[in-house]
């Protein structure tokens, strides 16, 4: 054995009991050893135990930070709305026509959105796995579907503003009725399509991002399950598009719409604490 | 020593103290692999365990399996008195984990992020303000991660990992990027100083023995070493990396 290391600074200093140690436990037999492998060292905590966070804390403290993120980089939201204007465009090319209407136009409207909307999911969690958010988030004594539901709140934010630039830029380009008749009519589609993408999405891009070909495992999850929301949305906005504004919402199309929209909130529910085990 | 000669030394030095640490046949897999094979052993509360072994060897698994972020597919892992990984949810949040990865998200500052970890940990943001101070960063708290030095990176990352004052230090070579001046600065934090259980993967052996209580050598993802700090040299460390 070589000669013997010197110990670093406090190593073999009997420590003096410390004053915040309020873990001392009932019991603790009053022999008990003091110095280097005393009990003045059993935990020794320098505020005591904390109380775990309730749920909607949590889910407001990863929002805000999933917001931040966003607002720094800038990754999501311009993408996806630059792609749905873009495809607007080339759409109004693409079908040499000047307006569209009907049930082309809310299927040119829904299909635009859903493939921008694929690229925020796409980018939903890759901050967390490339940065350690995931293990930081797991280290936390927190219920793990804050991390859901903060997940699809965001999304969910970046779907309004998504829509907030191309239902405009679709009205613009590609619409011939005016917006503002269908508009009204639209919202209820458009919240409730918005949910369904936000649950699928959040659920998929969960298990595609740790997996080596996330990029390709996402849409090829993804737009299978959506199908049914972009049929919903198009069959519901398709009476609203009409040049002659021919009735209102199917409200046969909503409600399809919302049990979908809760089969898969319920689903993502149960399975995202396994998404997130080793 | 080769693999198979095993040097297990008793380490009975108050082993009447409750256990922080009780690993018995602890192995994990990566596929095929196994990472870690048969571990035992049994750490008492406030000591220090230091593992040594070449890259791949199975140190910072056994770190991530003792954090809850993998689980043991054989064997018995208790930590802090929590059996793993069925009841790892008691035991989160008394686990300061310090990696490889900082943990921090390049694009927050590092006042957000810790504000962020404190929420998380349902701490004020007093604490985070203490711990900027306590690793000499609060002139640079708003700036972004992504423009810090890798030094600075690390001090962020250690204000991080005991920002929740934990029972139980899992430090990933935690002194890597960090100068001389900054090992000073952490070592109240992370060092003996910090009076809490720890578990150290280590390189240097110099430090390292001087540090542990107990010390682990792995080689392969198996325990080639296991003794009392007092027992071993800086010679029977290098020949784990040979």
């Amino acid at each position: 054995m070589s000669a013997p290391i010197p110990p670093p600074s406090g190593k073999t200093e009997p420590h003096a009991a410390p004053s915040r140690d309020v873990h001392a436990r009932p019991g603790r037999p009053v022999h008990a050893p003091v110095g280097k492998h005393g009990l003045d060292k059993v935990h020794a905590r320098a505020d005591g135990p904390h109380v775990p966070p309730r749920t909607a804390k949590v889910v407001l403290a990863l929002l805000r930070k999933e917001l931040l993120v966003e607002l720094r980089t800038l990754e999501s939201i311009p993408g996806m709305s630059l792609f749905a204007v873009t495809t607007f465009v080339v759409f109004h090319f693409a079908l040499q026509q000047n307006t569209v209407s009907g049930q082309e136009a809310a299927g040119i409207l829904w299909v635009t959105i859903l493939f921008a909307a694929m690229l925020g999911i796409n980018r939903l969690f890759v901050a967390d796995a490339d940065q350690g958010g995931f293990d930081g988030f797991l280290l936390a004594p927190v219920d793990r579907t804050a991390l859901l539901l903060a997940k699809a709140a965001s999304l969910l934010a970046y779907l309004l503003v998504l829509e907030l630039v191309a239902v405009p830029a679709f009205a613009l380009l590609l619409l011939g009725p005016p917006l503002g008749q269908a508009l009204p009519g639209l919202l209820a589609p458009l919240a409730l399509g918005d949910l369904g993408v936000a649950a699928i999405g959040t659920l998929v891009a969960a298990l595609a991002v740790r997996t080596r070909a996330r990029d390709l495992l996402g849409p090829l999850l993804a737009l299978p399950l959506l199908v049914p929301v972009v049929i919903g949305c198009a069959r519901a906005s398709a009476p609203l598009f009409e040049l002659t504004h021919a009735g209102g919402v199917p409200l046969r199309w909503l409600g399809t719409l919302a049990l979908y929209d809760l089969v898969f909130g319920l689903v993502a529910y149960a399975v995202f604490d396994f998404l997130l085990e080793d | 020593m080769t693999d198979l000669e095993v040097q297990v030394a008793p380490h009975t030095a108050l082993a009447d103290r409750p256990a922080a640490l009780a690993l018995s046949g602890l192995t994990r897999n990566y596929g095929e692999r196994a990472a870690l094979q048969d571990v035992s052993l049994r750490l008492p509360t406030g000591d220090t365990l230091v593992a040594f072994g070449p890259n791949g060897a199975g140190k910072t698994t056994l770190l991530r399996v003792l954090a809850t972020l993998l689980r043991p597919h054989s064997g018995s892992v208790v930590v802090l008195d929590t059996k793993l990984p069925d009841d790892a949810w008691r035991v989160r949040g008394r686990i300061g984990l310090l990696g490889h990865e900082s943990l921090l998200y390049r694009e927050l500052s590092a006042r957000e992020n810790l504000r962020y970890h404190a929420r998380l940990h349902n701490i004020g943001a007093e604490r985070v303000e203490e711990q900027l101070s306590a690793v000499s960063m609060s002139a640079r708290a708003d700036e972004p991660v992504r423009t810090l030095s890798r030094g600075m990176v690390q001090r962020v990352a250690v204000a991080r990992a005991t920002l929740h004052s934990p029972e139980l230090l899992l430090l990933d070579e935690p002194y890597a990027n960090l100068d001389p001046a900054a090992i000073e600065l952490v070592e109240p934090l992370i060092g003996a100083e910090s009076e809490c259980t720890r578990v150290v993967s280590s390189h240097d052996p110099g430090r390292g023995l001087a540090e542990a209580d107990l010390v682990l050598g792995l080689r392969g993802g198996r325990v080639s070493l296991l003794t009392d700090s007092a027992s071993v040299g800086p010679d029977a460390i290098a020949e784990l990396y040979r």
